[in-house]
C-alpha cells in the first residue's frame, strides 16, 4: 500500500506521521514517534506488553494498523508519568517493586490504568480478571496485584 | 587498620580479574565534591533479577558513600572484567565478594593516605559519604586523594571487608535502582536502542532443524519491495535488511513464502519420546555412591517410581533482539546475552575473525531464565550488519522464532528406587537420571559453535560434541540428584543422552527441577509407606540445621500442624531443597484444589540465603521462582511433532496467567554470620514436588509425569 498522511493524537500532543497506513500503531509509536513504553511481544494480540489506551480502553498495538487511530485520543505509559513525577499507578509499583525485568510491566500499568479510570474500587478478582490479557513471565503477579490495590487506595484517598 | 593474616587465592571473580580499577573507579566531578562519583563496573549483567542494584548498595556500604553517587557500568568486553556468565545464581558469590574486596582495598588505602595527609593516626578518620575527617585536623575527600595510577593494580585481599554490625546498606531492602525507569516506560532494553541512521532487520529462518535453503523462487521481487536495503543470503540463513521495521515484517513474510527448503527433520513422535530418548546414544556415569551393607541389610520394604518432565521453553516476554555495526571491517554489538565473553569467543569463529577486533556491550532485554535466542540474535545481526557497513542493524526476533528455536529445557526421565527398615527409615536409595545436556552456551568448545546461524551459513560449523557439567560444578542434569537427606545407602546414575532431537540448554535451575521434584515427591511416598507426616518424616532425615529450620519455617507459616485429612479436593504439601547442595535453602508448601484443573491456590515459601545482601530483593526472586515453577508444573511443556517443533504463538504454549496465580507468602531467614549465597534458582524444584505432593494429599492420586494436567490426572485416577 503507498504511504499516506495521518494525523495522531497521542498524550494530548498532535504528531502527522507518513506511513503504510497497515503499519501496526505500536511500529509508529516506538520508531516515529521515539515512544518506548509499549513494547513487541508477540505481534499477534496476545501479551499485552504493546498495550496503549485509545480513548480510555486498553488496546494491543502490535496488530492493528494505524489508520484505525486517526482522530482518537491515544495515550501511552510517557502520558502517565516520569521517572521524577509518576503517576500514582506508577508510583506503587515503585512502592511495591512490582517488576523483575520489567519488560511487560508498562503494558500492565496501562491495563490497569483503565481498570481503575472504570472501576475505581475493584476488588481482587476485578483486577486479575482486568489483567488476564497481559503475560508476565517473572511472576511478579503477587506484586502486582499488590501495587494496583494500592494505588487504588491512594487515588480514593 | 584491619586486614586479614592468610595470602589465600583472591575471592569470588578477583581471583582472575585482581585489576582494582578494573571495577571500581572514582570518578570526580566537575561541580564541586557533590557532583564526585564512583563507577562500578561488574563483569555480571542484569537479566531481570535485580544483581546491579544489590551490587550498588554492596558497594556504597564498603567504600562508605552514599548510594546515589554510585553509577552501574554495563558490562562490555573492552572495559568490563570478564565474569564469563551471570548465571547458576552464581553473581553475589563471584562479583559481589569481589566487588566487597576491592571496595576495602579502595577505602583502606585512601584512609591510609588521609592519615599521611593530615597527620594524624588513621585510628582516628572517620568516614562520611567519601569524606574522611579527623576531628582538629580537617577533611579530605577520597577523590582529593586520587593519583594516577593509584588503583591500577593488583588486589591484594589484605583488608577486610566490613562485618556484619557494621553495615549501613548491605541486608537493607534498597529499592531496585532500575524500577522507577521501567514502570514509566523509558528506554531501558537493547529493543529500545536508536542508532543514527539506523536500519531493521528480520532473519527467515528454516521451516525446522534440518531444513536447508533450496532456492528462492524471484528474489529480485522480494528485492523490490519498499524500503528494502538488503537481502542477506548465506547457505540456508536469509534475513532481510529494510528501512523502517514494518518493511522487514513485510519483506521476510514475502521471503518466507518464496523459499524452497529440502526438510529432512524427523523428530520423535511426542507421545513416546522418553522411550525415544533412552534408545539414542549416551554415556553412563555413576555420580555418587555412598554404601553401607549393613544398613542396606535391614530393608523390609523397597518402593520404585518413575518420573518425566517434558521439554520446557524459557518464553521470554520480549523476543531475542540486538543491534550491531560494522566500521573499518570491525563489529560492535549490542547484545542481551548473559555472557558477553563467551559470546565473542564464537562470535569470532563464526565472523571469522579474531576476537580482539570484535566488541560486544551488554543491553538489557527482557527476562531470560537462562539460555534463549538472545546469543543467536548477536550473531544473526552481525552477519545481517556486515552487509552493509557502516550503517546500524537492529535485528529483532518474532515470537515465532524465538518458541521455534529457542534452546528449550531438556526432557528428563528419573527412576526412584528405596528402602525402608522395620521402623521407616530409608536404608537405601538409588536415583537414576537420563537425559541431554543442560548447557550448550557460547564459549567453551574448542571446535565448532552453538550459534544457530554459524550451523547454516553456507561454510558452516559443526555443531559441538555436548559437554557434561561436572556435579562439582553445580551439576547439569544431576544437579540436585544426590538427596541432602542423611542416608546409609545412596547412589545416583546419569545416563548422559548426547544426541540431541530437540535443541537444548540451560533453563533456571537445569536438573534440579525434575530431580527434586522426583525426591521430594517420592519421599512423600516412603513418608506414606511409613506411616509418618511428611514434614516430621523430613525432619527425621535431616540433620543440617539450616535445612531444618526452613522446612519448619514453611510448615509453621503456611499452618501444616492444622493440616486437615484428604477430602479430595483441597491439599497441602511441602518439599525441600538446597539449590545444588551447596547455595540456598528453601522449602515450599503448596495448597491445591482440584477443580476442572488442578488449581493451586496458596504457596508458602522459607528461604535461607546466608547473609542476605537485599532482602526484598531475595524475596522477589523468591515469589517469581514460585510462580514460575507453579506454571511449569501446571501447565508447560513444548509441542512437537515428527516435521518439526510445533510451538509459534502463546496458544501453543500456554503459561499461568493473573487469574490462576497462587497467594504467595515468603519467609526469609537472614544468617548475617554466613556467606551470602545465590538465591534465584532455589524456588523452582520444591515448587513442583510440593503441589504434587499436594494434590496427592488432595485426591489420593499419584502423577509423576509433569505437567500436571487434567488429562495426567485424569490417566492417574483410572
Amino acid at each position: 500500500m503507498t504511504d499516506k498522511t495521518l494525523a495522531l493524537t497521542v498524550n494530548g500532543s498532535a504528531h502527522t506521521v507518513q506511513c503504510d497506513p497497515d503499519t501496526p500503531l505500536l511500529y509508529i509509536l516506538r520508531n516515529d514517534l521515539a515512544l518506548k513504553g509499549a513494547r513487541y511481544g508477540c505481534g499477534q494480540g496476545q501479551c499485552g506488553a504493546c498495550t496503549v489506551l485509545v480513548d480510555g480502553q486498553p488496546v494491543q498495538s502490535c496488530n492493528v494498523p494505524v489508520s484505525d487511530f486517526a482522530g482518537r485520543s491515544i495515550t501511552t505509559i510517557e502520558g502517565l508519568g516520569s521517572a521524577e513525577a509518576p503517576h500514582p499507578l506508577q508510583q506503587a509499583f515503585i512502592d511495591e517493586q512490582a517488576a523483575q525485568c520489567g519488560y511487560c510491566v508498562t503494558g500492565i500499568v496501562m491495563s490497569a490504568k483503565a481498570l481503575l479510570d472504570r472501576n475505581p474500587k475493584p476488588t481482587r478478582a476485578e483486577i486479575t480478571a482486568a489483567l488476564r490479557d497481559n503475560l508476565c513471565r517473572c511472576g511478579t503477579h503477587a506484586r502486582i496485584i499488590r501495587a494496583v490495590e494500592r494505588a487504588a487506595a491512594a487515588m480514593a484517598a | 587498620m584491619s586486614r586479614t593474616n592468610e595470602s589465600s587465592p583472591l575471592p569470588g571473580s578477583l581471583s582472575v580479574n585482581p585489576i582494582l580499577d578494573k571495577w571500581v573507579r572514582l570518578v570526580p566531578g566537575s561541580a564541586g565534591p557533590s557532583s564526585h562519583g564512583v563507577t562500578v563496573s561488574p563483569g555480571k549483567v542484569d537479566i531481570g533479577q535485580g544483581i546491579s542494584t544489590a551490587l550498588a548498595q554492596i558497594a556504597a556500604d564498603e567504600l562508605d558513600v552514599s548510594l546515589s553517587r554510585i553509577v552501574m557500568k554495563p558490562a562490555a568486553t573492552d572495559t568490563s572484567p570478564n565474569e564469563e556468565m551471570t548465571s547458576s545464581s552464581l553473581s553475589i558469590e563471584h562479583s559481589g565478594i569481589a566487588i566487597r574486596f576491592v571496595c576495602a582495598e579502595i577505602r583502606g588505602t585512601l584512609l591510609q593516605k588521609a592519615a599521611q595527609k593530615l597527620g594524624v593516626s588513621a585510628e582516628r578518620l572517620t568516614i562520611e559519604d567519601g569524606t574522611i575527617s579527623a576531628e582538629g585536623a580537617g577533611s579530605v575527600t577520597y577523590w582529593d586523594l586520587l593519583e594516577p595510577g593509584l588503583f591500577q593494580r593488583a588486589a591484594t585481599a589484605q583488608f577486610r571487608p566490613k562485618a556484619a554490625e557494621e553495615f549501613r546498606l548491605i541486608g537493607t531492602d534498597v529499592p531496585r535502582l532500575d524500577i522507577p525507569a521501567k514502570v514509566t516506560g523509558r528506554p531501558s532494553y537493547v529493543h529500545d536502542m536508536v542508532l543514527p541512521g539506523m536500519l531493521h532487520a528480520r532473519v527467515v529462518r528454516p521451516p525446522s532443524y534440518e531444513a536447508r535453503l533450496l532456492s528462492i523462487d524471484d528474489e529480485a521481487a522480494v528485492r523490490a519491495m519498499p524500503g528494502l536495503v538488503e537481502l542477506v543470503r548465506d547457505g540456508s540463513f536469509l534475513a532481510v535488511v529494510c528501512e523502517r521495521e514494518e518493511q522487514a515484517i513485510r519483506a521476510a513474510r514475502a521471503l518466507r513464502n518464496r523459499a524452497k527448503w529440502d526438510d529432512r527433520t524427523n523428530l520423535p513422535d511426542q507421545g513416546a519420546v522418553y522411550e525415544h530418548l533412552k534408545t539414542l546414544p549416551k554415556t553412563v556415569h555413576v555420580v555418587h555412591e555412598k554404601a553401607d551393607e549393613a544398613a542396606r541389610a535391614k530393608s523390609v520394604k523397597t518402593l520404585k517410581a518413575a518420573f518425566t518432565k517434558p521439554y520446557i521453553a524459557h518464553a521470554s516476554i520480549g523476543p531475542s533482539c540486538a543491534v550491531a555495526v560494522w566500521n573499518d571491517g570491525k563489529p560492535e554489538i549490542w547484545s542481551h546475552s548473559q555472557g558477553i565473553f563467551p559470546l565473542r569467543v564464537d562470535l569470532s569463529k563464526s565472523l571469522r575473525m579474531p576476537e580482539a577486533d570484535i566488541t560486544v556491550h551488554h543491553a538489557e532485554g527482557a527476562g531470560c531464565y537462562g539460555h534463549n535466542g538472545a546469543d543467536d540474535a548477536a550473531l544473526d545481526a552481525a552477519l545481517v550488519a556486515r552487509a552493509v557497513p557502516g550503517r546500524p542493524v537492529k535485528l529483532q526476533w518474532s515470537r515465532e522464532d524465538e518458541f521455534q528455536w529457542e534452546p528449550f529445557g531438556p526432557a528428563m526421565s528419573v527412576e526412584v528406587t528405596a528402602s525402608i527398615d522395620a521402623g521407616g527409615n530409608i536404608v537405601d536409595w538409588t536415583h537414576e537420571l537420563w537425559s541431554n545436556t543442560q548447557s550448550t552456551r557460547p564459549g567453551r568448545q574448542p571446535e565448532g559453535t552453538w550459534l544457530m546461524a554459524g550451523w547454516h551459513l553456507a561454510d558452516p560449523l559443526p555443531k559441538p560434541p555436548p559437554r557434561m557439567i561436572p556435579l562439582a560444578g553445580g551439576g547439569g542434569s544431576d544437579r540436585n540428584a544426590v538427596p541432602l537427606y542423611d542416608l546409609p545407602n545412596s547412589k545416583v546414575i546419569h545416563h548422559f543422552i548426547t544426541e540431541m532431537p530437540v535443541r537444548v540448554s540451560a533453563l533456571r535451575s537445569l536438573g534440579a527441577f525434575a530431580n527434586v521434584f522426583a525426591i521430594e515427591t517420592f519421599m512423600d511416598e516412603l513418608a506414606e509407606a511409613a506411616g509418618v507426616d511428611p514434614v516430621e518424616y523430613r525432619l527425621r532425615h535431616m540433620k543440617d540445621p539450616r535445612a531444618r529450620a526452613v522446612i519448619e519455617a514453611a510448615a509453621d507459616r503456611a499452618g501444616w500442624t492444622s493440616r486437615k485429612a484428604s477430602d479430595g479436593t483441597t491439599g497441602m504439601g511441602i518439599a525441600f531443597a538446597q539449590y545444588k547442595n551447596k547455595q540456598s535453602y528453601c522449602a515450599v508448601v503448596a495448597e491445591v484444589s482440584l477443580e476442572e484443573e488442578l488449581r493451586v491456590t496458596r504457596c508458602v515459601a522459607a528461604v535461607e540465603a546466608g547473609l542476605a545482601i537485599n532482602p526484598d530483593g531475595i524475596i522477589n526472586q523468591t515469589e517469581g521462582g514460585v510462580i514460575q515453577a507453579v506454571s511449569w508444573t501446571l501447565k508447560e511443556a513444548v509441542p512437537f511433532d515428527p516435521s518439526g517443533v510445533r510451538c509459534m504463538t502463546w496458544d501453543d504454549y500456554p503459561i499461568l496467567r493473573f487469574d490462576e496465580v497462587p497467594e504467595v507468602d515468603v519467609v526469609l531467614i537472614d544468617r548475617p554470620d554466613q556467606k551470602s549465597l545465590g538465591a534465584g534458582e532455589a524456588a523452582q524444584g520444591p515448587t513442583g514436588a510440593a503441589i504434587a505432593n499436594a494434590l496427592a494429599h488432595a485426591a489420593g492420586v499419584r502423577v509423576r509425569n509433569l505437567p500436571l494436567t487434567k488429562d495426567q490426572i485424569a490417566k492417574a485416577l483410572l
